[in-house]
């Protein structure tokens, strides 16, 4: 059995943890709040893009001269996987859950005896894929030094990717991200970006005729790589808040977990004094007897 | 009004602007101004470096965008944009460092025509802000 010396020791260490996590939980919350923001603010400019795609695409009648980045390159040897995760850990399941959910779709394309290249954004994807992957990741980008998500660092991705593209080195490209539900739930998703595919039923018939200026084609040549860069940003602006809401249960987890150490200590430490006070007792007692 | 019509401005961090009684708004379209008026034509079009003008009623608001697409459909007009500032708050100071932004982009040789283009519109219009 630990010395009473030991103990004491323990409860303070595991107390200083405890106010540790505490104060990490509760700058999650206040960076939750601000992330939470701007990604609900940052829905409408995605939708709404989104959105003029999809009726511009509609109104192409000549699908085989649409711009590549849209129809793609007709084939689908190599894949292009861009898994996003963050810069720091400490953030509970948040990490693993993408990777977890880009592996399996990597050991699908490798088993489909397709190429596979990946680009990870957030050192903390890198670090958990360069065990397995180490010969397919082809770029590792971190934004440590920007302290807020900005719409610049999504479109340098953004145009890393359409590069990529352009020089033939992939022809699918998919988006690995956690969407965020709410604090204690945030999903894993894919999606995939070149070539674009709506996930919408195409049954929308109330496209409306627009009128364009300039022509069809030179919009869509101009707005596709837009809507690429707007799709990474919407994709760091959910992961940013779920990393922080990912965090934040993990942090207030991490709280309760110690609080109850703590409890689970004090009471071995209480009881440890008392053995020890009654066994001092025991042998006054026994010497004065044998007096 | 009747013949107002409904503005939305909204650039990748939020709703910039939304308004629903404009009368007029001016944008610079990428093949010259378009002034769009209530009941105008559904169309989608995109913008080069310039300045937004937004009527409504007596009041005129003037702001600037680098870039964008616009939408007008069923008297409501979007415009996306990836840059889009408030002439009345623009600093003297960001000014100069953005003609020396687009300055340096133009130093680029490989430079296509219509980036070119682009870049030397948005220094034509920063001067004449500045």
């Amino acid at each position: 059995m630990a010395s009473l010396d030991d103990l004491k020791k323990r409860i303070t260490s595991v107390k200083s943890t405890q106010k540790i996590t505490k104060a990490m939980k509760m700058v999650a919350a206040a960076k939750l709040r601000k992330a939470q923001e701007s990604a609900e603010k940052g829905r409408p400019y995605s939708e709404k893009m989104y959105n003029i795609i999809l009726n511009l695409s509609k109104n192409i009648n000549d699908k085989e001269n649409a711009p590549k980045l849209l129809a793609g390159s007709g084939k689908d040897n190599v894949h292009l996987c861009v898994v996003m995760t963050s810069d720091r850990g400490l953030c509970g399941g948040f990490n693993s859950n993408i990777t977890k959910k880009a592996k399996s779709y990597f050991k699908k394309i490798l088993d489909s005896g397709k190429e596979l290249k990946i680009a990870t954004v957030g050192s903390k994807g890198f670090d958990q894929l360069k065990r397995a992957y180490k010969e397919h990741i082809i770029e590792n980008i971190s934004f440590k030094e920007s302290k807020n998500v900005n719409y610049f660092d999504a479109d340098k991705v953004g145009k890393m990717i359409i590069e990529k593209f352009e020089k033939g080195e992939f022809d699918v490209c998919t988006i690995f991200f956690n969407k965020f539900k709410n604090v204690i739930t945030q999903i894993p998703q894919k999606q995939q970006i070149i070539p674009l595919k709506s996930d919408k039923s195409e049954n929308k018939n109330d496209v409306m005729n627009y009128e364009f200026e300039p022509e069809e084609d030179e919009i869509l040549n101009n707005l596709l790589p837009k809507n690429i860069s707007t799709q990474i940003f919407k994709a760091m602006l959910e992961n940013s808040a779920s990393e922080q809401g990912s965090r934040m249960s993990a942090m207030d987890n991490a709280t309760r977990n110690a609080g109850e150490m703590v409890e689970k200590l004090t009471i071995e430490y209480n009881r440890s004094r008392q053995a020890a006070i009654t066994k001092e007792l025991i042998e006054i007692i026994s010497g004065a007897e044998s007096l | 009004m009747s013949d107002s019509f409904n503005l939305e401005i909204v650039n990748p961090e939020k709703l910039f602007l939304s308004l629903d009684n404009v009368s007029e708004v001016v944008v610079p379209a990428f093949e010259g101004d378009m002034g769009i008026l209530k009941d105008h034509i559904s169309i989608i079009s995109f913008l080069k470096p310039g300045i937004v003008k937004v009527f409504t009623g007596n009041e005129v608001k003037e702001l600037y965008v680098e870039d964008g697409i616009i939408e007008f459909s069923e008297n409501s007009l979007s415009i996306l944009t990836s840059r889009i500032i408030d002439i009345k708050e623009i600093k003297k100071d960001d000014l100069s460092s953005m003609i020396n932004e687009a300055n340096e982009a133009l130093k680029d040789e490989n430079l296509d025509d219509q980036k070119r283009f682009i870049a030397s519109q948005k220094i034509d219009v920063l001067n004449r802000l500045n």
